[in-house]
């Protein structure tokens, strides 16, 4: 089990990354009044056709060739299950990914969100080449990070993964987190 | 509050150290980040590891990630490619374990034989 909701993320993102994506967005919603905590990973990677959706949610399935089992979607589910919600999955071949997890805000096996700066950076470490953009809102609050527009700014020849960079991207979310739970 | 037009700023600054950065044949440190090794506590691994790059200037240095290598009980794992040299892996790392391993062996080259999967295994 993880510990975090923000471990769980950075697994399924890894999902994405495999499948060939080129854009992963990452939507949290969180609303206090109608009580639910809602997590959203959706890329743009090569789709699964409906058998291997059904067939991703046994842990016994995987596609990698190392070992037999393959934890990352049951785990999820079985996260959101014991919060008195759910996991689903869109998918088409050839557009892309959404995978939907829904929880119980108020749940008291609602593992917290946890560090979403470290998954974000974490992410963002990966592949150079994919774009992310990562969704925060709470209540009718919204925070957004875009890589897209960052390397717009930083041009060719700045890494996003430069140390300096990443300094001002830990900051960046961490104000802007900040600012969302705010009352 | 950050606001986006500071990222123009430290581009700027940044450009002038990056040409020193380029046509060097450095080192490359790999982290396991699939289920098994996110599960095991790799994501703060990495971040060390990143954060040991930036604090000692280590600009030869590549830091990357992949997936399981079928070894999940034994993560978080790290591997310690240097040029010339045998790959060194290393289990069970923590963030700390991670410092000792940049500081030790990416910058001193001295393995750190005690975390190392064959110190494990005995």
């Amino acid at each position: 089990m993880m510990k975090e909701l923000s471990l769980h993320i950075l697994d399924l993102v890894q999902n994405s990354v495999s499948a060939g994506a080129s854009l992963i967005e990452i939507i949290i919603e969180e609303n206090l009044i109608d009580d639910f905590f809602k997590i959203t990973i959706k890329d743009d990677g090569w789709g699964m056709d409906k058998d291997l959706i059904e067939k991703i949610r046994n842990p016994f399935f995987t596609t990698r060739t190392t070992r037999k089992v393959g934890l990352g979607i049951p785990l999820m589910e079985a996260a959101c299950q014991r919060c008195a919600g759910n996991l689903t999955i869109e998918s088409e071949k050839g557009i892309g990914t959404i995978v939907t997890a829904y929880f119980k805000h108020s749940h008291i096996d609602r593992a917290p969100l946890g560090n979403m700066v470290d998954t974000f950076i974490t992410v963002i470490l990966g592949k150079a080449d994919i774009d992310y953009i990562y969704k925060h809102k709470m209540n009718d609050k919204e925070f957004i990070i875009d890589t897209r527009q960052l390397k717009q700014i930083l041009g060719l020849e700045v890494s996003i993964s430069n140390p300096d960079i990443l300094a001002w991207i830990n900051e960046y979310i961490n104000d802007g987190l900040g600012n969302l739970m705010e009352v | 509050m950050k606001s986006i037009q500071e990222l123009e700023e430290i581009r700027k600054r940044t450009l002038d150290t990056i040409n020193v950065r380029k046509d060097r044949s450095g080192t490359r440190v790999v982290v396991g980040m699939a289920t098994c090794g996110i599960a095991a506590g790799a994501r703060p691994v990495l971040l060390a590891v990143i954060d040991e790059v930036k604090n000692n200037n280590l600009a030869d240095v590549v830091v990357a990630q992949t997936g399981c290598i079928g070894m999940c009980r034994l993560e978080p794992i790290l591997e310690v490619y240097k040029p010339g040299e045998e790959k060194v892996t290393y289990v069970k790392v923590t963030a700390s374990k991670a410092k000792r391993i940049m500081n030790e062996h990416v910058i001193l080259g001295k393995v750190v034989e005690e975390y190392t999967i064959g110190a494990s295994e005995q």
